[in-house]
């Protein structure tokens, strides 16, 4: 008996030190860690080798040197004499413009299709769900290229370009619209907007508190647009109408004056939106199904109209299952700007990754420098992304 | 002409009206419900009129389908001549004429598997299943590099056409299916790093377009490898595909994880199962068995993104249709080439997701 309570009482054996699941997780991790190090130092030293061997310089420095070639569509000034850095700026601005545009118009595409898939009329639900079965099946580079070779490129030339009002012109070198041209006091009507902003949100937010307070409601929509129309109106004529428009003028084989968009920029940026546009359609469409029916009639019951009912209490329960796919689409989106390389927009990839990368044979550094740019895009979007699904949660009481 | 009489409650049902029952009453309930409908549905019909007779006269009624040269292509349409001659470089690419074949039988071997492998009843299914991912590379290795068992050897160069995007697409998602099961099984892992160093590779290669990863393995892994090592420039495509692929393959393994309720974990220790066997003989099968569908939707994706390999100067299918629009014998008739691909891509990856739709409806059934 004595023998029995000493054994039930004695600590268990303790398993050889092999056989101890901490210490065989400290000592797995310590191999992956060492192999992975290796690997790296593997790649580092080959690379570094031979580098040295094919005589390519190594480090940032090239960044300041003379690029010493051109890009067709730049936002900020830019020529053969600007430096690496210059040109990596006006791709990486390109990358941005194109995406931010395209953004722009795939979320209003995406939008119209996606609540006309859910129409009650057949036809038009039906047409909508042809446009996204048809579009998001096909490649986008297919897409690109279509745009850019078989309608972009067969429009007619600068000389017959075809014209909307004479304003407006289209042809196979772009499309070519009336330039706003800003004179002198042009900041007044600039300030005057800006104040008539402050002002509507400092009035949203005090009709907000209001209502909250007492129940009363106040005519915001109106009162803003009043003022955002108003006030840039006042400042206008206070400073004589300082904004003229320069109007585009066939001389020649091209056209003179206007702002022009190069048709590599029109071809991607209609593209991204139409491919974009069919999977924001469908999250758009699996957004407002996940409302269940009864929160529309709990709405009609307690005698919301159907205008409030869709704006306090469909679309913010919806936007709580769109927003996190709309953000990745978005991300998608920008990502899948880089295929402007392909048809030669200058973008981020073909001026820096492209060209750039050819010129100075500095692989690792440019292609670091690209995939970083990316990543960072990336990694931010997907940190809005955390924050906002913070802030939407249901908080349950 | 009778008048009867009924006691309350005892009339026969009369017909429902005309107008509420057929097409009529459909097409009331449908098209023509409110004056708002009826614009759209008008919007809708002016729509169609504007889009589909010109696509059918120039595809079909104006095309031009017989002949050999562009010479035969008379009418306004379509100049479907181009498409025939072009016929065997797009789905080929420049592979030697009498060794098709080899190419021919392996896709035979693999429809009639995966035929196999889509009967529900079919028994062999684990076997068969087995023999898709392990034999069948090995087998579809010989047949299209050849050099070996009295075969002529043919360089990755000459591959293109169709034939080299499913090269590429189907080899990118098997191989990176091992990866990606490793890199899920990582990222949940508790040791830290880990966890770490699987988070931060599948946050890198998701973050990055595929076209930088491509730029990247085709100038950066000659750098990498020791001197005089030579990658053939498929291999590194199919590399950067590869680790590409294997990032997003992580995250849908690691969905079908976060599915599979704790009480399974528990019971696979609670067996004694080690920490392989448990993952391999309980949790996995589960697991993967869920996401099937989101492997499926991960290839639609992948396969649409490897015409992007034209690139870095591969000629997949979309790549040929460009190289034979700007032969200098043919220009002008890149819209058919277009048009070609753009339907060959389409039938595939859509009856790929209606597949995966349908999955997704079967699997549900039992929750």
């Amino acid at each position: 008996m004595a023998e029995l309570s000493t054994t039930a009482a004695a600590p268990p054996a303790r398993p050889p030190i092999w056989n101890d699941p901490r210490y065989r997780a400290i000592f797995f991790q310590v191999v992956v860690l060492i192999l992975i190090l290796l690997g790296f130092a593997y790649i580092g030293n080959n690379t570094v080798q031979n580098l040295e061997r094919q005589g390519i310089a190594s480090g940032f420095g090239f960044l300041q040197t003379t690029a010493g070639f051109s890009v067709s569509m730049s936002l900020i000034e830019y020529s053969e004499e600007h430096s690496y850095g210059r040109a990596f700026l006006v791709g990486f601005l390109n990358t941005i413009l194109v995406s931010a545009v395209s953004i722009v118009f795939a979320s209003i595409l995406g939008l119209i299709i996606g609540i006309a898939r859910l129409s009650r009329n057949w036809l038009i639900a039906r047409m909508a769900m042809v446009y996204i079965e048809v579009l998001r099946n096909i490649p986008l580079l297919l897409q690109i290229f279509f745009w850019y070779f078989a309608v972009l490129r067969a429009l007619p030339s600068p000389r017959n370009s075809a014209s909307l009002f004479d304003m407006i012109f289209l042809n196979n070198r772009g499309i070519i619209t009336p330039a706003p041209v800003f004179e002198e006091g042009f900041w007044l009507v600039a300030a005057a907007l800006g104040i008539a902003i402050v002002a509507v949100v400092i009035i949203a937010r005090w009709a907000h508190q209001r209502q909250e307070r007492t129940g009363q409601q106040f005519h915001t929509v109106y009162v803003s647009l009043a003022l955002l129309i108003g006030l840039p109106l006042l400042a206008a004529a206070l400073a004589g109408f300082p904004l003229s428009w320069s109007f585009p003028e066939l001389q020649g084989f091209n056209f003179r004056g206007g702002v022009g968009l190069i048709p590599e920029f029109v071809a991607l940026m209609l593209a991204l939106s139409m491919y974009t546009a069919a999977f924001i359609a469908e999250i758009v469409r699996a957004g407002i199904l996940a409302v269940s029916h009864g929160q529309t009639e709990a709405a009609y019951a307690v005698g919301l109209r159907p205008g409030p009912t869709l704006r306090l209490v469909i679309i913010p329960q919806a936007s709580r299952v769109i927003i996190p796919p709309l953000t990745s689409q978005y991300l998608n989106l920008t990502k899948n700007s880089s295929l402007a390389a392909a048809i030669a927009y200058p973008d981020l990839v073909l001026v820096f990754a492209g060209t750039a990368l050819m010129q100075t044979g500095q692989a690792v550094e440019i292609m670091g420098i690209t995939m970083g740019i990316y990543l960072l895009i990336s990694l931010l979007i997907s940190a809005f992304m955390n924050w906002y699904n913070q802030k939407m949660a249901l908080v349950e009481r | 002409m009778t008048n009867e009489t009924y006691q309350p409650g005892h009339h026969p049902d009369l017909p429902p009206p005309a107008s509420t029952v057929g097409v009529l009453g459909w097409m009331r309930a449908n098209l023509l419900s409110s004056p708002l409908n009826i614009g759209l549905t008008l919007l809708g019909l002016y729509l169609i009129y504007l889009v589909v007779p010109p696509i059918l006269s120039w595809a079909f009624i104006d095309a031009n389908f017989s002949g050999q040269t562009r010479e035969d292509c008379v009418k306004e349409g379509a100049c479907w001549v181009f498409i025939k001659v072009w016929f065997k470089q797009l789905m080929y690419g420049r592979y030697p004429n009498t060794e098709l074949w080899r190419i021919n039988a392996a896709y035979i071997i693999f429809a009639i598997s995966l035929i196999l492998l889509l009967i529900p009843r079919f028994p062999w299914k684990g076997w068969l299943g087995l023999f898709l991912l392990v034999v069948f590379p090995l087998i579809a290795y010989y047949l299209f590099v050849g050099d070996s068992f009295g075969l002529m050897g043919v360089e990755t160069p000459l591959w293109g056409g169709l034939f080299l995007t499913l090269v590429i697409a189907v080899l990118g998602i098997v191989a990176s299916l091992p990866l990606g099961i490793v890199l899920a099984l990582g990222r949940r892992s508790d040791m830290p790093i880990v966890r770490a160093i699987c988070v931060a590779f599948i946050e890198f290669w998701r973050g990055v377009p595929l076209i930088t990863v491509l730029f990247m393995s085709s100038v950066m892994f000659p750098l990498f490898m020791p001197e005089g090592t030579y990658f053939d420039k498929l291999l590194r495509a199919l590399i950067g595909v590869m680790l590409f692929s294997a990032a997003y393959m992580a995250e849908v393994v690691r969905g079908g994880l976060q599915a599979i309720p704790k009480g399974q974990f528990e019971a696979a220790s609670a067996l004694g199962l080690s920490y392989w066997k448990s993952m391999g003989l309980i949790v996995m099968p589960q697991a993967l068995k869920m996401v099937i569908p989101g492997i499926v939707n991960t290839f639609i994706g992948l396969f649409k993104d490897t015409t992007l390999v034209l690139i870095i100067g591969l000629f997949d299918f979309l790549g040929m249709a460009q190289l034979a629009a700007t032969n200098p014998d043919w220009l002008g008739f890149a819209v058919e080439g277009y048009v070609f691909v753009a339907f060959g891509f389409w039938c595939f990856c859509f009856s790929m997701s209606r597949y995966s739709q349908n999955l997704e409806k079967k699997l549900h059934t039992g929750f």
